[in-house]
């Protein structure tokens, strides 16, 4: 039998992954190192990375390479254009030949406590949706034959990702759920079929809003012409009751290029700015409230070039463009952090891809020193700089109660409840945490429209929450689950470094 | 700069939670890390104080010699455990003397307890005596415990009503006509019946349970008819079906279902049931996945916040720091790959034992995963457990031995550390599943961690 190699190559024995890795004998055991305690070695901490062959192919959709349109300027520091990428000088390392994925140990893991199946949004108002533990582990078991197509409720997952919170034993349920949908995807949709078609312009959103963008008024005059959006349901499928946001007039990084870029530099003290589309496009003045906080703290701002963080790409399969989107991303990145930087995001969706979904489905040179360096805008100021110090005694000009919602994304890097307790102290300011529930939209989810009326009876224990509280004025770290706040209640919504940037008068 | 506060206690489950709200009443200023969401919603909902005194000894001197796989030579006798008790506090002085509840004594149990019954306010019963309750399980056993969810109330296997068992069959975890025979069996004083009916049928063979008690919370029309009243409809022919010892029909007085009977609004679920059926209505605890485990857990996390302690999940601790004098300075909390130092003046483990994860173990040994610290056990592996499943094991009691005041002990029997408290499972000494211990000494050794902790912290 073959034996497991430490270099992890020697699986000659097909696609089955290291057999001999839980071997029977003492020789497993001598060379296992001590497990990081509370991360089993199952985890997905341990996973050898997926590797996506990119095959030169370039979409129509591939967004221009110059950044241009959007104001693109280079990070303040300099920074490489992404136009200059050049995929030979990667070294992806092809673990698996099948491009598979081995998820046997994580699969191992399960003990099916449905533990996951409990915590599942989707499941709670669906009972044609079998749930995470379906999803992942039997799932994987069900296709070793090699002769099962991955089951189509794999397209009802809405990627909130609470499974992988929930899951006491560290199953990697998430990570399966990508690799599983990024195969149905690529195998068993139909590359002309109106949901294919519909899902990858929502996943390739950056690309719209980069030319909506370049005609804003036109392109929000656009989206407001009665049946519009009527017509966007029957011709795609998108979710005709939503109202599509509105571009702003002046991206966050034509604001950025206005300005001259950063107004303070320290080569101790940078960070780079992750705004992602969002930020740039539709809200910029939460970038802009980012970078004033962050200089009043004395922070040297960094915007490298970069595309999207691939959420809404996983979340429908398009593991291709995502990983696109990732070499740029990765490679302007680790250039910010060979400068000092760390990364800094806004979106707690993007900061989670980043950190946890970059190395677990991706093999590019420097991504795990992005996933290390990467953290949410107000996670890394609580830990680096004294917030509840510089908070203590500030006062509120206009007093305002907020009902915060914490975003899924968010839960999972620990952050739920950072907004709460930031702002407990702040005169004037009264924080609601309006429960665990998830909103619903999980990002692109909500805009398809046979998922329409899931998203919403999901959200609304939020809107039930939102409306029994006592702020009129929602509070949440993702762009997406503000959109459905707003949708759901009427209410205007902010982001947490809208606030301390009015708290710290920055 | 590291996070502060001046307890920090690593956990999430019912020892966290009680060592974090008590360190809180003390003064202190409280943060909570635990590395997943709670593993409450695992748990029956039920808090066990002490239901049996288990032999520590065999009936006969073990066999010498390696195990024998279940292979049926010489057989291992053990005498039957004591109990069910009626009274946890009386039984205390005939545990072993390593113990929970002998080191910290009969006090911290009885504070605990007091503790649960302030935070679980009226969604518990149970506070008024000290004696146990025995409560119907889905396994169709009778078990004592100290605390149930007013949900489970109108089950009490001490009530002589006559009783009917709601089951359905795309439900597995019981079967509703063999529950009712083992209760029966068991010599419950009640008469009992069960009963198999359509209505999960509507939904399909897999839905979770938290899809049920949705559709009831929201009262969900189920091919058009309201969840509540089809439910109430279904289970109608057959509250005439207990026949009593002499033969005669009589109309069951309480019925009873697995517990899915909504989330949010359980109580409304429940009163509109009982008003339809005309008898009371009561739910079966159940294993996991568990909602009266989910209710629980919302609970006890609102109380955490209205006692103002700061608390997050998601991400694990994986290492400490110690100071010149020898006391733990801060611990590294793993954020998604970067180690994050979190300090404390005090720090309270209550990440769980072998099955809650806070221990680990492979062939070479058993090790306490967060802190490091010991975790006394045989050097012969052989020696972790013993021929009979329902013997003695050795491993259920593995963990780390504290002292009166909650401090975690070195070998030498002194403090590892000055500053370092340890609560529930991840405490040794308690053979928890079989003495049906396992809250009653998370709420003991959490009572007074958290208390220690505070005063360490403030002091």
């Amino acid at each position: 039998m073959t034996r497991h190699t430490d270099d992890g190559d020697g699986d000659a024995e097909g696609g089955n992954g290291p057999d001999g890795e839980r071997g029977d004998g003492p020789a497993a055991d001598t060379d296992r190192s001590t497990p990081a305690p509370g991360v089993p070695e199952a985890g997905r901490d341990e996973q050898p990375s997926i590797f996506v062959p990119d095959d030169g192919e370039v979409s129509d959709e591939t967004p221009p390479e110059r950044p241009a349109t959007d104001g693109g300027v280079e990070s303040a520091t300099g920074g490489s254009d992404s136009a200059d990428l050049d995929p030979d000088a990667y070294d992806p390392v092809d673990v698996f030949p099948g491009g598979d994925l081995d998820l046997r140990e994580g699969a191992d893991s399960c003990y099916k406590c449905t533990s996951c199946d409990t915590s599942c949004p989707v499941a709670e108002v669906d009972e044609e949706f079998p749930g995470p533990k379906f999803q992942g582990p039997e799932q994987w078991r069900l296709k070793r034959k090699g002769d099962h197509d991955i089951d189509e409720s794999i397209t009802s997952c809405s990627n909130c990702m609470r499974c992988d919170d929930a899951c006491p034993s560290s199953v990697p349920l998430s990570q399966m759920h990508n690799e599983a949908r990024g195969q149905f995807v690529e195998s068993q949709m139909e590359k002309l079929s109106r949901e294919y078609v519909r899902n990858r312009i929502l996943s390739n959103y950056r690309f719209f809003a980069s030319i909506a963008s370049k005609v804003p008024r036109l392109a929000n005059a656009a989206t407001k012409i009665p049946g519009a959006m009527k017509l966007g349901e029957k011709v795609l499928g998108i979710a005709g009751d939503r109202e599509f946001p509105d571009f702003a007039t002046q991206t966050f990084r034509e604001w950025w290029k206005d300005r001259g870029g950063a107004q303070v530099t320290d080569p101790d003290k940078r960070v780079a700015y992750f705004h992602g589309c969002y930020s740039n496009y539709n809200t910029p003045e939460v970038g802009k409230a980012m970078v004033r906080v962050y200089e009043h703290f004395g922070y040297e701002v960094m915007v490298p070039p970069q595309k999207c963080s691939g959420t809404p790409m996983f979340a429908n399969g398009m593991l291709k463009d995502a990983r696109r989107h990732a070499e740029t991303n990765v490679e302007n990145l680790v250039e910010a952090i060979g400068e000092g930087a760390d990364v800094i995001a806004s979106c707690t969706s993007c900061s989670l891809s980043l950190r946890q979904e970059y190395p677990e489905l991706f093999d590019i040179h420097g991504i795990e020193d992005v996933s290390e360096h990467t953290y949410e805008a107000l996670e890394y100021l609580r830990i680096n700089e004294d917030l509840e110090g510089e908070l203590a005694g500030t006062e509120l000009a206009d007093e305002q109660a907020f009902a915060y919602h914490a975003p899924c994304h968010a839960r999972n890097q620990g952050l739920s409840r950072q907004a709460v307790e930031t702002f407990r102290d702040v005169d004037g300011v009264t924080m609601e945490d309006v429960g665990d529930s998830c909103s619903g939209i999980s990002g692109t989810y909500g805009w398809k429209a046979e998922k329409y009326e899931t998203s919403m009876e999901i959200g609304e224990e939020m809107f039930e929450h939102m409306e029994d509280a006592k702020g009129d004025v929602g509070m949440t770290e993702c762009p997406t689950c503000a959109m459905q706040m707003e949708h759901g209640t009427g209410y205007e919504v902010e982001h947490p470094l809208q606030l301390l940037e009015d708290a710290v008068g920055a | 700069m590291a996070i502060d506060s001046d307890v920090l206690v690593v956990g999430g489950g019912l020892a966290a939670i009680t060592s974090a709200v008590a360190a809180a009443r003390e003064g202190a200023d409280v943060r909570l890390v635990a590395h997943k969401s709670s593993t409450l919603r695992q748990a029956s909902g039920l808090i066990d104080a002490l239901g049996y005194v288990p032999a520590t000894e065999p009936a006969k001197p073990l066999r010498e010699g390696p195990p024998t796989a279940g292979r049926k030579l010489d057989r291992d006798e053990w005498p039957d455990p004591e109990g069910p008790l009626a009274d946890p506090f009386e039984a205390i002085d005939r545990l072993p003397e390593t113990h929970p509840y002998r080191v910290l004594g009969a006090d911290a149990l009885r504070e605990g307890l007091e503790l649960f019954d302030d935070l679980a306010g009226d969604a518990y019963r149970g506070g008024h005596t000290d004696r146990n309750a025995l409560l119907p399980t889905y396994g169709g056993s009778v078990k004592p415990t100290a605390r149930y969810p007013a949900a489970a109330e109108a089950g009490l296997a001490s009530d002589d009503r006559p009783t009917l068992i709601i089951g359905f069959r795309s439900i597995t975890e019981y079967d509703a006509r063999a529950f009712a025979g083992r209760l029966e069996a068991a010599g419950v004083p009640f008469d009992v019946a069960g009963a198999e009916v359509e209505f999960a049928e509507a939904f399909r063979a897999d839905t979770k349970v938290t899809r049920f008690a949705k559709a009831l919370d929201h009262d969900e029309a189920i091919d058009g008819v309201p969840a509540r009243e089809a439910l109430a409809k279904a289970v109608g022919p057959h509250l005439h079906d207990v026949v009593d010892e002499a033969g005669g029909v009589d109309r069951v007085e309480r019925v009873g279902f697995p517990a899915l009977l909504g989330d949010d609004r359980g109580d409304e679920v429940r009163a509109e049931l009982s008003d339809r059926l005309g008898a009371d209505v009561f739910e079966i605890p159940m294993g996991p996945p568990s909602l009266p485990g989910l209710r629980l857990e919302d609970r006890l996390y609102d109380a955490l916040d209205a006692e103002g302690v700061r608390f997050e999940t998601g991400n694990p601790v994986v290492g400490i720091e110690t100071a010149a004098n020898g006391s733990v300075e801060t611990v590294a909390v793993d954020r998604k790959g970067r180690e994050t130092p979190y300090g404390a003046d005090a720090f309270v483990l209550a990440t769980g034992g072998l099955v809650g994860k806070g221990l680990d173990s492979d062939r070479d040994g058993v090790r306490e995963r967060a802190f490091g610290l010991r975790v006394e056990q045989p050097a012969d592996r052989y020696e972790w457990f013993v021929d009979d499943a329902f013997g003695d094991q050795p491993y259920a009691r593995f963990g780390v031995r504290i002292d009166g005041d909650g401090r975690v002990l070195d070998a030498d029997g002194v403090p590892e550390y000055d500053n370092v408290f340890a609560a529930g499972g991840v405490v040794g000494g308690a053979d928890a599943a079989r003495e049906k211990s396992a809250s009653g000494v998370s709420l003991a050794t959490g009572i007074v961690a958290g208390r220690q902790a505070a005063t360490e912290a403030t002091q």
